[in-house]
């Protein structure tokens, strides 16, 4: 069976653009683990040169990045939370909505706290 | 014989004033349909039809006026055309919704409405896609009424809240628009969907039958309801209005608690 060309993307709502963002978050989380797992393994092979990867994080660009994971992270955090609900709560599906609502106002409020001190720290000079 | 009978009273046609109704507000509208036919291209592609419609047409109206009058080869599906047979499901405007429950007046007409055959399934001609692998998984869900003990000699009685139980997933007419709007179905042709699941479920929770156990045992599998992602398109899709992911909830914690 030839492949059909795709057409238009599909117009999906609140729960579909929950999804696809717990998904990228998740794939970003995923990529970032395994890079801090070998890592933080190089401690048994060779502290010298772990010190030194480490020290290579300290810098503005790597701040960001820091940043951005933390932005993920909560917001897949927040969101898997919202996720359990919806299976496991009887009215989580009913209230799906309104708890997306809830866990983006919480991410806004966490992510920007965290926001300004992480990079305030690592930005502002010491 | 005369050649000039009087025509029945009600092909008789009335001045617009004698309905009483007022006169139904006309508008044109573009009409984007995604085209494909093997037998000329492998490609598919849109096509534009610029028709005047009335404020009481549904999109459905507009695809006959398309087929009656401009061309055609326009090919789609549709029996009833008032919403019960689940014939004519297809996306609208990038949702997934039934020609003939969508009125045109509630679209946005300033802009070209484009209609599309569902996703998912593999696309026969124009609108028309193989509903096989959907029945095939419905199939799978044992759909019917598998009763234990012996056999009444009247007919299964059933309390009011035992009916009400599995009231919402009665409504399905498996149109294909719940599973067809499913992101997991998309890539995943072997999950279930929820269109199977909507149906297993209005069997695991009635009361007169008896596998509810062997149904969920079906759907405990890899591509049973653990794929369901919880995205909510299906139960924003169904025309029917059921809470498919609210179904889908139940069966996940009856799985688990083995508890019906």
């Amino acid at each position: 069976m030839p492949t059909k060309p795709a057409g238009t993307l599909y117009r999906g709502r609140e729960g579909m653009w929950s999804w696809v963002g717990h998904r990228i978050t998740g794939v970003v989380i995923f990529f970032f683990l395994l890079v801090h797992v070998l890592d933080t393994s190089l401690v048994r092979v060779s502290p010298e040169v772990y010190t030194s990867v480490i020290g290579a994080y300290k810098n503005p660009l790597m701040a960001i990045g820091e940043t951005g994971l933390v932005a993920a992270i909560l917001f897949h955090a927040f969101n898997g939370l919202r996720v359990i609900a919806i299976d496991f709560w009887k009215k989580g599906a009913k209230y799906q909505r309104q708890m997306l609502w809830a866990v983006l106002i919480i991410w806004v409020v966490v992510f920007g706290a965290f926001a300004i001190r992480h990079l305030s720290l690592a930005l502002g000079g010491h | 014989m005369s050649t000039s009978t009087a025509e029945p009273a009600s092909k008789v046609e009335l001045p617009a004033s004698a309905g009483g109704g007022g006169e139904i507000p006309s508008f044109d509208i573009t009409l984007r349909v995604r085209r494909y036919n093997p037998e000329v291209s492998e490609e598919a592609h849109w096509d534009d039809f610029t028709l005047t419609m009335y404020g009481t047409d549904r999109v459905l109206d507009a695809l006959h006026k398309v087929k009656w009058e401009h061309d055609g080869s326009l090919s789609f599906r549709r029996s009833c055309a008032h919403g019960i047979c689940g014939s004519d499901a297809m996306r609208i405007n990038g949702r997934n919704r039934l020609a003939c429950k969508t009125l045109l007046k509630d679209l946005d007409t300033s802009k070209p409405i484009t209609v599309e055959p569902i996703k998912g399934l593999p696309v026969e001609k124009d609108l028309i896609v193989d509903m096989e692998p959907f029945f095939q998984s419905y199939r799978e869900v044992m759909p019917f009424l598998i009763p234990g003990g012996h056999e009444p000699t009247k007919e299964r009685l059933q309390t009011i809240e035992d009916r009400a139980r599995f009231d919402d997933t009665t409504k399905c007419i498996l149109c294909a628009a719940c599973t067809s709007s499913c992101p997991v179905f998309w890539t995943d042709g072997q999950y279930f969907g929820p269109a199977a699941i909507v149906n297993a479920h209005r069997f695991i929770f009635d009361s007169r039958d008896d596998a509810g156990d062997m149904r969920l045992e079906i759907l405990n599998d890899k591509e049973g309801v653990w794929r369901c992602r919880t995205t909510f398109n299906c139960s924003e899709a169904c025309p029917r209005g059921i809470q498919i992911t609210q179904a889908i909830a139940e069966v996940k914690q009856a799985i688990l608690s083995r508890n019906i």
